[in-house]
């Protein structure tokens, strides 16, 4: 019984998750200006990482933790570089 | 799952109604960010996912390997942490430099959405 409920949620949670994933590359695409875009790019990385989260509970493996973290660690710098090269033309002044 | 079949009944429900909590906020924020019409609107839709998508999955996560584990976990905890901290420095880079375009190009659409 647990299991089917388990099994269940977590095919949903993942079928939710790929939904909001091809949306923002939706948005990505279509986006009309270049912040769309980089904000698309940030959603798409919030939705991976819920979505490896998601895989890692669902094989009840603990090494997909470190992968989603690495996941939010390099879409937050990604979002903060290209914010910063919109703002001045440069990354690094 | 490796030991899903003596998982209890009720951290079975608790994992799933988590997991659809999050994932389910993550899709209605995502559905916000492709339907609103303005960039300052479509700024704020996202952060449905990043708060309380990140945070029940988290959650569902650390009850989850507790349970199976027979020991409390908790450096699940460190993504919520992190996300919670990183997601407004973000987003505010972010206006500042879509403000700062729009300003820069004399842009009609931000004066009257702002």
């Amino acid at each position: 019984m647990s299991s089917v409920i388990l099994f269940w949620s977590f095919s949903i949670a993942q079928f939710f998750l790929a939904i909001a994933m091809a949306l923002s590359v939706y948005r990505i695409a279509i986006g009309p200006r270049a912040q769309d875009r980089v904000l698309g790019v940030d959603t798409l990385y919030v939705n991976a990482m819920l979505l490896v989260l998601t895989f890692g509970l669902r094989t009840g493996n603990d090494v997909y933790f470190a992968a989603s973290l690495l996941i939010a660690i390099l879409g937050f710098v990604s979002t903060v570089a290209l914010s910063k090269f919109m703002m001045r033309g440069e990354v690094i002044e | 799952m490796s030991n899903a079949a003596e998982f209890p009944l009720w951290a079975a429900i608790l994992v799933a109604f988590f997991v659809l909590l999050g994932s389910s906020l993550a899709l209605i924020g995502t559905i916000g960010f492709t339907k609103l019409q303005s960039f300052y609107q479509r700024l704020h839709a996202p952060t449905l996912g990043t708060s309380w998508g990140t945070g029940g999955i988290v959650i569902a996560s650390i009850i989850y390997f507790s349970v199976s584990g027979e020991r409390p976990i908790f450096h699940e905890i460190f993504i919520g942490i992190f996300m919670t901290i990183t997601t407004p420095v973000s987003l505010m880079l972010l206006g500042r430099a879509a403000l700062y375009r729009d300003r820069a190009e004399q842009n009609p659409n931000s004066r009257q959405s702002l």
